[in-house]
């Protein structure tokens, strides 16, 4: 294992057991995700790209090969707290404030109340959120609530955040807005992301790398560089090269559905 | 297209709340005044009868609602009655009724108190382990199908032969019946939060106690006010039944033996209405707080 590799998969196998049979989630999945790469799992549903997200952050235990995270088990990594997750639903909790989400894994944590204080501030602030926290989540826009749970997820200055399809349930507009500001963050933080998404022009704007995956059993089809240099603007979607990698991942995608035919 | 008028203040008020609720009041005593003269005009027929005497329906009617031990009493003996023993005897009185209430409501929180103490930490101990939902639910699901006409009498027996009596056995009866709504309810709140917000609690590395304290709890508290509703209300049934067997002197439930062993029927009725104001009263008292509570906790009203 290489000295900047956060992630390493080989050959990596989940089974859920239903009732209605055994269901292969992931199969054979060989991955290497470097420190501060931001890499993005795409597929149709069903293709296990959330399944893998929930692998590394030891949601999902695998049922065989082999995952290392910083080195050790998915468990000790997140018994280390190496990694924020931000999940499709802001998932902030109701009966807290916006400050008061943010605060949360800071409690859990035992960070003390002074600190805790600037440290939600700062990072209210990282998401263009100053001046929210004592606001309920019911009164922020659901764009709003997602940029909340990023801070939150960034709030104990993990090293890695795992984002499964966060702006899947936004318009366009917010999405975009989002986007932009996610790409700021990340160069701001330097910190390792991987992304789930079923979006191609999301997938395209945000990576340095495309994982695409290909659903029954769910698996890595090819994995794409995405070589678009840094301080992307909304602009570079017009770009050739941008239209050219969506394109070499829209045939991807379609290749990995043939497969299954 | 009816038009929908937006009203505000007391004409809100009088149009939502006081125009249906007294409404219904109103159909209510009507019928009570119907059936007081129905149910009470054979005794007075009858008395007419033996003295030989010719009945105008007028007399009748006017002799069916001022017996002294009527079948059904008018609601107005009843409101007499209410008047009497209440705002005209002194409460350390024997006859007041202020002071029957007190002892039944101070067993009534007690009973509450102790049911819903006990009701949380049976949700607890079953949410937490599966030996407990297993071997516990089945038991607390059997406990409240033996009524508790049956079982009131042998808890004040059993407690007497060890030395206790007075308060708490009339409270044991009524948290008896109370921990079961509480325990039925703080079970399901505490099983309410999403599979998100305690996958979340699991990246953070939560043990158990903060996922209790920081997720479970908070998430179970509308589901606690709204069983504490229910159990503060049959509290009092639980007081007021044990009271009956102990022949007990004092509280609503001696008020309604000692009625009906001297044919008190006015006496009955009114601590029933003072039974049901009482109940009313905790309800909403309960209401209130559940509101406040979960206001502070972001909920919108």
């Amino acid at each position: 294992m290489a000295e900047n590799t956060v992630i390493q998969c080989n050959n990596l196998d989940l089974t859920f057991e239903t009732n209605d049979g055994p269901v292969h989630a992931l199969k054979g999945i060989d991955l290497t995700i470097d420190q501060g790469e931001f890499v993005s799992f795409i597929g149709p549903s069903g293709c296990g790209k959330t399944t893998l997200l929930r692998v590394i952050a030891d949601l999902e235990k695998p049922t065989g090969g082999d995952i290392q995270v910083n080195g050790m088990s998915p468990e000790e990594a997140r018994m280390k707290r190496a990694y924020g997750y931000v999940f499709q639903a802001a998932a902030l909790y109701p009966w807290r404030t916006i400050g008061g989400n943010i605060s949360l894994p800071l409690e859990v944590m035992g960070i003390p109340k002074s600190e805790r204080e600037a440290l939600i501030k700062k990072n209210l602030e990282l998401v263009n959120l100053d001046g929210f926290e004592k606001k309920f989540p019911w009164q922020l826009s659901g764009g709003m609530q997602q940029r909340a749970s990023i801070a939150r997820s960034l709030s104990f200055d993990p090293d890695m955040l795992l984002m499964d399809e966060p702006f899947g349930a936004l318009d366009e507009i917010v999405r975009d807005y989002l986007n932009e500001q996610l790409l700021e963050l990340w160069a701001k933080t330097k910190k390792t992301v991987v992304f789930v998404t079923h979006s191609i022009p999301e997938a395209v704007f945000l990576s340095t790398k495309i994982v695409v995956m290909s659903p029954r059993p769910g698996r890595i089809h090819e994995i794409i560089d995405c070589d678009l240099g840094d301080n992307r603007t909304l602009d570079i979607r017009e770009t050739p090269r941008f239209i050219e990698i969506a394109h070499q991942v829209r045939e991807g995608l379609k290749l990995g559905h043939a497969d299954e035919h | 297209m009816p038009m929908s008028i937006k009203r505000e203040g007391f004409a809100a008020i009088l149009h939502d709340r006081l125009i249906p609720i007294g409404t219904v009041l109103l159909a209510i005593f009507a019928l009570w005044y119907v059936f007081t003269v129905v149910l009470n005009a054979p005794f007075e027929r009858d008395q007419a009868e033996r003295a030989g005497v010719e009945i105008s329906t007028s007399e009748l009617i006017s002799k069916t609602m001022a017996q002294k031990r009527p079948i059904l009493p008018a609601p107005h003996q009843v409101a007499v009655e209410i008047w009497e023993t209440t705002v005209e005897k002194k409460i350390t009185s024997k006859r007041s009724l202020i002071y029957h209430t007190w002892v039944t409501l101070s067993s009534t929180l007690l009973g509450f108190a102790l049911g819903t103490g006990l009701g949380i930490l049976l949700a607890v101990g079953i949410v937490h382990s599966k030996v407990l939902d297993k071997s516990l639910m089945p038991w607390i699901i059997t406990s409240q199908t033996i009524p508790i006409l049956a079982i009131a009498p042998m808890v004040i027996v059993v407690l007497n032969a060890i030395g206790i009596s007075g308060l708490l056995p009339k409270a044991i009866i009524s948290m008896y019946l109370s921990f079961f709504p509480v325990a039925v309810g703080m079970v399901k709140g505490l099983r309410s939060p999403e599979v998100m917000h305690l996958d979340l609690m699991r990246t953070y590395n939560a043990n158990r106690s903060q996922v209790f304290w920081k997720l479970r709890w908070p998430a179970s508290v509308p589901f606690l006010f709204t069983s504490m509703k229910v159990a503060v209300a049959i509290s009092l049934v639980g007081a007021i039944v044990g009271e009956l067997p102990t022949g007990a002197s004092a509280g609503l439930g001696a008020r309604l033996l000692s009625g009906s062993y001297y044919g008190q029927t006015i006496q009955i009725w009114s601590a029933l209405i003072a039974a049901a104001v009482l109940a009313a009263l905790l309800v909403m008292v309960i209401d209130l707080i559940g509101r406040s509570v979960t206001r502070r906790m972001g909920v919108v009203a």
